[in-house]
């Protein structure tokens, strides 16, 4: 059985007279105890996704299930059975940490001590603060909190809407680790989130833009994708190299990438002699051109453009 | 039940985080209860009375000091010219004016009728009218005075003396405080909870919490009553604290049975609390919360009675007082305290309580959704 699937899944917002399509056909199945990742770039409708499965919004037209309940149907049953962190710090600033998890344990009607071992890892970081107002707390501390919270009630599949936004990368890191071990214990989890480094954290995941998904797989599969040849390209001066590659005939793409420039050449083979012919023609200096792997970010670049 | 316990719980542990809230609730009642009742005063007192004198005769001096003695009227200017009393006047230096003729006295004796001429400011209408009556009462019993004096009597009385004699029934001593402190408590209770129950809610909103209440199994009733319940106490706390500043500070202590007043306010209680929700169920941030209970606050208050009779307003708003909550405990409020009234006479009061309770509680519940 899936733990997440969703067929025909389409939602959009009206507003006065302007339609905003958010969600464009979404069709998607995650497997059980699977880390699956959504990823795409702000306002490509990661959240109303999200908020769909965790009951919270209602899809315009489409079937989705969570944990084998209709989202629609069972939406009480769901409740009982997820965990959801939202974007946004969502916790009683005004409680303290520890006040926050035993409401949420209440409310779920469970206590913090029956699920402790499966908060214990991420807790204890946090409980020396435990009598500290959840307001008074540091970004990842807070992040730490809510993923508690999340946990609680001991969840089948746990919902995380972009819960890296904002975060270090030291802190990133780690929270990435806890959701390993999370998996590990069995735990479905849907994670959504902008920073495209992240997707080869997933077992699989699914692109998102515009409303739409471009693909639905491993990142490895993504990346192995990529049609044509990637390089990584620099020279002394990079605003001029960027318009010169762009207007090259034979390249299908070029944008930033960090420090360097990626170049992608479709439908021939070319060496990095070809492109330092061509870019000398140009007068660039110092040019550096090396073929490189298309990592999950150049495959949506180029999906995109396929669109 | 165990998950409305969790959320009156919860509700209590954030009101009693931040003192402020305790403050508030504590100091709120206290200084407006010291304030409102001596401010809110309808008697009308140092009404300024400007005189311009042709006449300068004793009997002039007579009427003056006749005006004065009163202790409600003061002389604040004795002019000879009517443009200088006039300025005084327009300055809202003198509320009353009074001209008196060449030859008032003369007049007075000889054709046993002489004129005056008295003008008042009418800007500040109760003033005027109430200042103007004072005045016209007397000069009446000066009239009378000098008429006694002067005029040789028939055998019989020429004029017929039919004296009214009043007695102030329930407040006798004509007591505004009385009067203005059991009103002013419903304010207070009102203020208290419908902003207190108003302001909360949306705060889940603005802040986001109630995203993590609305994937959780908590059912929308609970949620509602859980978050009713702790403000429903602290409004009864109010009222005890505001019955017992009555007491203290202006003696007043309710003829009737206080019971029948807690009974009540249980009931206005609910009204309020639930009227809060509803503002905060349309509305998205304490901002707009604000400003929309104080629009309704304001009609409230003003139509309820306390500082105008309904009596005296025109029948289409005496209709919109029918749906005022406050106008209802008010009454109520004043009824028991000064008359004593009994049970018998607030049930069906008690009884549109309970309407309008569960019509808004029943409207807000609609209209909180957990998802949209």
């Amino acid at each position: 059985m899936f733990a997440i699937t969703c067929k025909g899944i389409s939602k959009s917002y009206v507003n006065k007279k302007q339609t905003t399509k958010a969600l464009r056909d979404i069709n998607l199945e995650v497997n059980s105890s699977e880390l699956f990742g959504l990823i795409g770039p702000d306002g490509a409708g990661k959240t109303s996704l999200m908020r769909i499965l965790a009951t919270l919004i209602l899809a315009d037209i489409g079937i989705a299930t969570v944990d084998g309940s209709d989202v629609v149907r069972d939406f009480e049953l769901i409740r009982k059975k997820i965990g959801y962190m939202p974007g946004r710090f969502s916790l009683y600033q005004d409680l303290s940490v520890a006040e926050n998890l035993e409401f949420y344990a209440s409310v779920f009607n469970t206590t913090v001590n029956e699920n402790y071992e499966l908060i214990r890892d991420i807790y204890v970081q946090i409980e020396p603060f435990k009598n500290r107002r959840a307001g008074a707390l540091s970004g990842g501390m807070k992040q730490k909190l809510a993923l508690s919270c999340a946990l609680i009630h001991r969840p089948k599949v746990l919902f995380l809407d972009e819960p890296t936004t904002g975060v270090d990368a030291v802190s990133r890191i780690e929270f990435w680790e806890m959701l390993k071990r999370l998996q590990a214990k069995g735990m479905t989890i849907f994670v959504s989130t902008p920073y495209m480094d992240e997707a080869s954290l997933c077992d699989r995941i699914a692109l998102i833009q515009n409303g739409r998904l471009l693909a639905v797989e491993s990142p490895a599969n993504i990346r192995s994708e990529f049609a044509g040849q990637l390089w990584s390209v620099r020279s002394k001066n990079m605003s001029r190299l960027m318009k010169d590659l762009k207007e090259w005939a034979i390249a299908s793409s070029a944008f930033s990438f960090g420090d360097s420039i990626h170049l992608s050449i479709k439908g021939q083979r070319i060496s990095a002699s070809d492109i330092n012919n061509y870019l000398s023609v140009f007068g660039h200096q110092q040019i550096e051109a090396q073929q490189i792997e298309a990592s999950v970010e150049d495959c949506f670049m180029q999906l995109m453009s396929n669109e | 039940m165990r998950n409305i316990i969790t959320i009156v719980r919860k509700e209590f542990a954030q009101f009693f985080r931040d003192k402020a809230n305790i403050r508030m609730l504590l100091v709120m009642p206290v200084i407006q209860l010291l304030i409102l009742p001596l401010a809110a005063d309808y008697e009308v007192k140092n009404i300024k009375l400007a005189l311009i004198d042709h006449d300068h005769s004793p009997g002039v001096n007579q009427m003056i000091q006749k005006i004065t003695s009163s202790g409600y009227i003061h002389l604040v200017a004795y002019e000879s010219d009517y443009k200088d009393a006039l300025r005084l006047f327009e300055q809202d230096k003198a509320d009353i004016m009074i001209e008196v003729p060449p030859q008032f006295e003369e007049n007075l004796i000889r054709n046993n009728e002489a004129s005056i001429s008295v003008s008042v400011n009418a800007v500040n209408g109760a003033r005027a009218s109430i200042g103007g009556q004072y005045l016209q009462k007397i000069l009446q019993d000066y009239n009378m005075d000098i008429r006694l004096k002067w005029i040789q009597f028939p055998r019989f009385n020429p004029i017929p003396l039919v004296q009214v004699e009043s007695a102030y029934w329930f407040n006798p001593h004509m007591n505004y405080k009385q009067f203005m402190v059991p009103g002013i408590l419903v304010i207070l209770l009102t203020m208290v909870g419908a902003n207190m129950s108003a302001l909360n809610f949306v705060k889940e909103k603005e802040l986001g919490t109630i995203e993590q209440i609305n994937v959780s199994p908590i059912q929308k009733h609970e949620f509602i009553i859980g978050k009713l319940i702790p403000f429903w106490i602290m409004g009864q706390v109010v009222l005890s604290i505001g019955l017992l500043i009555a007491y203290l500070v202006y003696g007043v202590v309710p003829v009737g049975n206080i019971g029948l007043i807690y009974l009540f306010s249980s009931f206005y209680l609910l009204v309020v609390l639930a009227f809060g929700l509803l503002i905060s169920t349309f509305v998205q941030t304490q901002q707009q919360t604000m400003l929309v209970s104080f629009f309704f606050m304001m009609i409230f208050i003003l139509l309820s009675g306390l500082y105008t009779m309904i009596d005296s307003m025109p029948a289409w708003a005496q209709m919109i007082t029918k749906l005022d909550p406050i106008a209802y405990f008010v009454r109520v409020n004043r009824m028991v305290i000064m008359k004593g009234s009994g049970l018998s006479d607030i049930l069906p009061d008690i009884g549109i309580m309970i309407c309008m309770a569960s019509a808004l509680i029943s409207w807000a519940v609609w209209n909180y959704h957990k998802r949209s």
